[in-house]
């Protein structure tokens, strides 16, 4: 009995149980303070489908052996060169989430490949690496977005007339399209569903990728280049379709975060997606070499809900608010405990 | 340089009964062995005869006592000793010279011959903080490295810097660091030859003889049985952590040590005629050069028949796993090679898989195994990546899925056929024995549906049981199914039980190819590279 429980700690990991307990406990206060759970679940699902793909945008780089991917804001800003030209030209509704979404692509998949190309340069230095090239980036790109010959009144600041405002507003255009298609309220929950079908669309499309003969061979070449090798595999090109990979589901993944947050964030905004997101994958299990669908899933629920939940009960119970000192606490502390960690999980 | 023991009866050094387990693994069996002061004594026998696991006895290597230390005595000038730190047996005046070099590249001649024993001249802060902060004495120093080098015949600069030296040059620096210690009662030179050139090597012995003669004690440990004959005075011959005999090294022949070295195969050889194999030739290669760290292969040039099972053997560091190594694609590789006829590319393990070879590495956690992910994907990768094996069938080669049903009853027919002892085909292969992860390792290749099979180490670091199977799986692949095997060993025992003929290498080139039932005599000269003796051995034999 003894042996099971513990056999039943281990698999689950000691961490993802304590956040776990965490976030019942949350919910058990919110309740008992007689809070609307309804609108906290609501709130908690929604952003599920908000983060998802930014935190599933860490999987490939985990699984080509980069490590936890600092370096995503290269692929957000990609993300968000595509929704500024959408907006730009004026696409509402689902046509300009795909048309930002297909400009983010294109943009991702050169930026990955150099990203890629960089960090076969500097193997072993991955994360570093990538956590130095993102503010570098995010420095550059805030020259670009005071510069960039953009036009549409909306978009440019009122006085002057150049230059990109910190903050676009997708109100009317095409905030929350997905979060509301096929949405339904179920006991006062309502559910994002288009938003949420489309984390689960991609989600089972990285599955079925880590499935095939590239994908296996992304996975091999993690772990064991030598192996690899005698397989007939170069890491060297593996290394590279992770990091395309990793950046174009970042792109991708920030304008679904942009049309449910409903405001699409520049400067130096994209500096802060790759934390939370590292924070969500590492608190459902993975580590800095193994990460699983299964631990997207699982870490993104769980810290999403921290979010949602601790803000109004600690209010609720203490004076003042915590929970944004709670958040940096869980988050950095949890990137800090994955660094301690070498060895695999499974999840 | 002290000369007391030479006149005293006392040996320098005396073993009694040495005995060494690993893990219950008996690698010595009661060693014992004399050397006198002002005597050359030579230590010879094949690797994993124990030569080493003495060596580290006798210097109080962690090693030895972190694995429940060892058996018998060790008797330094009469008395008992046990060192439990290699500097207290420095301290006792123990020296040695190493096979792999343990010089400071950045820093001078001079100064790695005085390394952690620099002359030193007290100053005003040592005065205050103790002798650490004295300053070191240049010219003293420099003066007795110049001593030093000097006595080992090394006329070169004390103040170069050790890093872009020739090899020859760094292994005389560390005799002349080793001379230049004052206490110095007995020293040990391991395979100092193996890196030399022969007028190198002719200056070391005759640095070995000045040593001996001014009363020194002096334990060579060598596979060169030429020059055991030259300068040595007495010899042990170690064999399977047993001394396999003392021959005189004036009297004795080079064949009969050879002999002692290598002893009788264990099982009888099953090897055929070369007549019954056909004349297709499968793979010939010629001036086969591979830059494989401590495995060089230089101008290896062999063919091998359709059908027929070559082994490759010869002692560590001498090339043999390189050959294999350098075919499939994994080290660097220049020469040329055909297959059925056909030109092969090197350099490109891809085409190696895809032109219906296989590999199983002599390296089985490092390049054999994926150790975290299941059996049955270790065992279909090698055939999904080059043939597209266990895949569903999609409009883009390079997305097709992964066929799981497929690759599962792959596995488990491979479980059943090669008796691997798992839970199931989901299991992790790090979780399973050596020998199981050999198993799986030759499933993989056996994927590949290969017509030319190399396999290195096949048995290494397997128990008794498993070590039979894949042999019984090696004879079936070629005796069944046709497949051509080269197979690279280091159990000459082995290789000759499986092979139909047999190829040693001695430092990197072909040294004889031998017949498996060629005398013992013919391998042992083969392995230390006097191919003339070797042939002349092996015509006495046939």
């Amino acid at each position: 009995m003894i042996e099971r429980v513990r056999a039943l700690l281990r698999e689950a990991g000691i961490p993802r149980l304590l956040i776990a307990a965490f976030v019942v406990a949350l919910f058990t206060v919110a309740a008992a303070t007689h809070m609307n759970l309804a609108d906290l679940i609501t709130d908690s699902i929604v952003r599920v489908a908000r983060n998802g793909v930014l935190v599933l945008a860490l999987l490939p780089a985990i699984q080509g052996g980069l490590g936890l991917n600092f370096g995503l804001p290269i692929g957000v800003i990609c993300g968000l060169i595509g929704c500024v030209i959408s907006l730009n030209a004026g696409v509402p509704g689902v046509s300009g989430v795909l048309l930002s979404s297909a400009i983010g692509v294109a943009l991702a998949v050169p930026s990955g490949i150099a990203y890629g190309w960089l960090l076969n340069r500097t193997r072993g230095q991955e994360m570093m690496v990538g956590t130095y090239l993102g503010f570098a980036i995010v420095s550059g790109m805030s020259i670009f977005w005071l510069l960039a010959p953009f036009t549409n009144p909306t978009l440019v600041w009122a006085i002057g007339g150049k230059g990109l405002r910190t903050t676009l507003s997708l109100g009317g255009i095409f905030d929350k399209v997905l979060d509301r298609w096929l949405a339904f309220t179920v006991a006062g929950v309502t559910v994002p569903t288009g938003a949420l079908l489309a984390f689960f669309a991609i989600c089972a499309l990285v599955w079925w990728f880590f499935r095939t003969r590239m994908g296996i061979s992304i996975a091999a070449a993690r772990g064991n280049p030598r192996f690899a090798r005698a397989a007939g595999i170069s890491d060297e090109r593996t290394r590279i379709q992770a990091s395309v990979l990793t950046t174009v589901l970042a792109a991708v993944g920030i304008v679904i975060y942009s049309q449910s947050y409903g405001f699409v964030q520049l400067y130096t905004a994209p500096l802060l997606m790759a934390f939370p997101a590292i924070a969500c994958i590492l608190i459902g299990g993975a580590t800095v070499s193994r990460a699983t669908i299964t631990h997207v899933l699982v870490g993104t629920f769980l810290f999403q809900s921290i979010l949602t939940v601790a803000l109004p009960v600690t209010s609720q119970v203490i004076e003042g608010d915590i929970s944004e000192t709670a958040r940096l606490i869980i988050q950095n502390g949890m990137i800090l405990y994955a660094l301690t960690r070498t060895g695999g999980q499974r999840g | 340089m002290s000369a007391t023991s030479t006149t005293s009866g006392t040996p320098a050094l005396e073993l009694r009964g040495i005995v060494k387990e690993y893990e219950g693994n008996r690698v010595l069996k009661g060693v014992s062995l004399t050397v006198k002061g002002g005597e050359i004594h030579a230590l010879v026998g094949e690797n994993g005869a124990g030569k080493s696991t003495l060596m580290n006895i006798l210097f109080g290597m962690p090693v030895i006592h972190e694995t429940g230390g060892y058996g018998g005595d060790v008797l330094l000038g009469g008395a008992p000793v046990r060192f439990t730190d290699p500097a207290q047996a420095m301290e006792a005046g123990l020296g040695m010279v190493h096979q792999e070099f343990m010089l400071l590249p950045g820093f001078r001649v001079a100064e790695n011959i005085k390394l952690n024993r620099e002359p030193s001249k007290p100053n005003l802060l040592s005065r205050i903080a103790g002798p650490g902060l004295e300053h070191v004495d240049v010219a003293t120093m420099r003066r007795d490295a110049r001593r030093a080098l000097d006595r080992v015949g090394l006329g070169i600069d004390e103040w170069l810097p050790v890093a872009g030296l020739p090899v020859g040059h760094m292994q005389f620096i560390e005799i002349a660091r080793e001379v230049d210690k004052a206490k110095l009662r007995l020293i040990i030179f391991d395979e100092p030859t193996a890196v030399l050139t022969e007028s190198e090597a002719e200056r070391l012995l005759q640095s070995m003889r000045a040593f001996a003669e001014s009363g020194v004690a002096v334990l060579f440990i060598t596979h060169r049985l030429d020059e055991v004959k030259s300068v040595a005075d007495s010899m042990t011959v170690l064999r399977d952590g047993e001394v396999a005999g003392r021959p005189d090294p004036k009297t004795t022949s080079v064949a009969r040590v050879a002999e002692l070295m290598v002893g009788r195969p264990a099982g009888a050889a099953v090897g055929r005629r070369a007549a019954e194999l056909g004349s297709e030739i499968a793979l010939s290669v010629e001036r086969l050069n591979v830059r494989m760290p401590g495995e060089p292969v230089e101008n290896v040039s062999l063919t091998v028949r359709r059908g027929e099972v070559l082994g490759i053997g010869g002692l560590a560091g001498h090339g043999k796993l390189g050959i294999a190594n350098g075919i499939m694609g994994l080290y660097p590789a220049t020469g040329t090679v055909s297959l059925f006829g056909q030109p092969f590319g090197l350099n490109d393990a891809r085409e190696a898989l895809t032109r219906g070879l296989a590999f199983v590495s002599e390296d089985r956690r490092g390049v054999g195994l994926l150790g975290e992910e299941s059996i049955e994907l270790n065992i279909a990768l090698s055939a999904l990546e080059a043939h597209g094996r266990f895949l569903h069938p999609f409009p883009i080669p390079a997305f097709r899925p992964l066929n799981g049903k497929e690759m599962r009853g792959h596995a488990r027919e491979m479980i059943r056929r090669l008796d691997v002892r798992t839970t199931g085909p989901e299991q992790q292969v790090r979780r399973l024995s050596g020998g199981n992860q050999q198993k799986v390792c030759l499933a993989r290749a056996m994927a590949l549906r290969p017509r030319v099979l190399f396999v290195n180490e096949p048995t290494r670091g397997i128990d008794i049981g498993a070590k039979e199977r894949v042999l019984q799986i090696l004879v079936s692949l070629n005796r069944d199914e046709g497949v051509t095997l080269i197979v690279t060993s280091s159990e000459l025992a082995e290789l000759r039980s499986l092979c139909d003929r047999i190829l040693l290498v001695y430092r990197g080139h072909v040294a004889a190819v031998l017949p498996p039932d060629a005398p013992d005599a013919a391998f042992g000269l083969a392995m230390a590279g006097d191919e003339v003796a070797a042939a002349a051995a092996k015509g006495d034999g046939a």
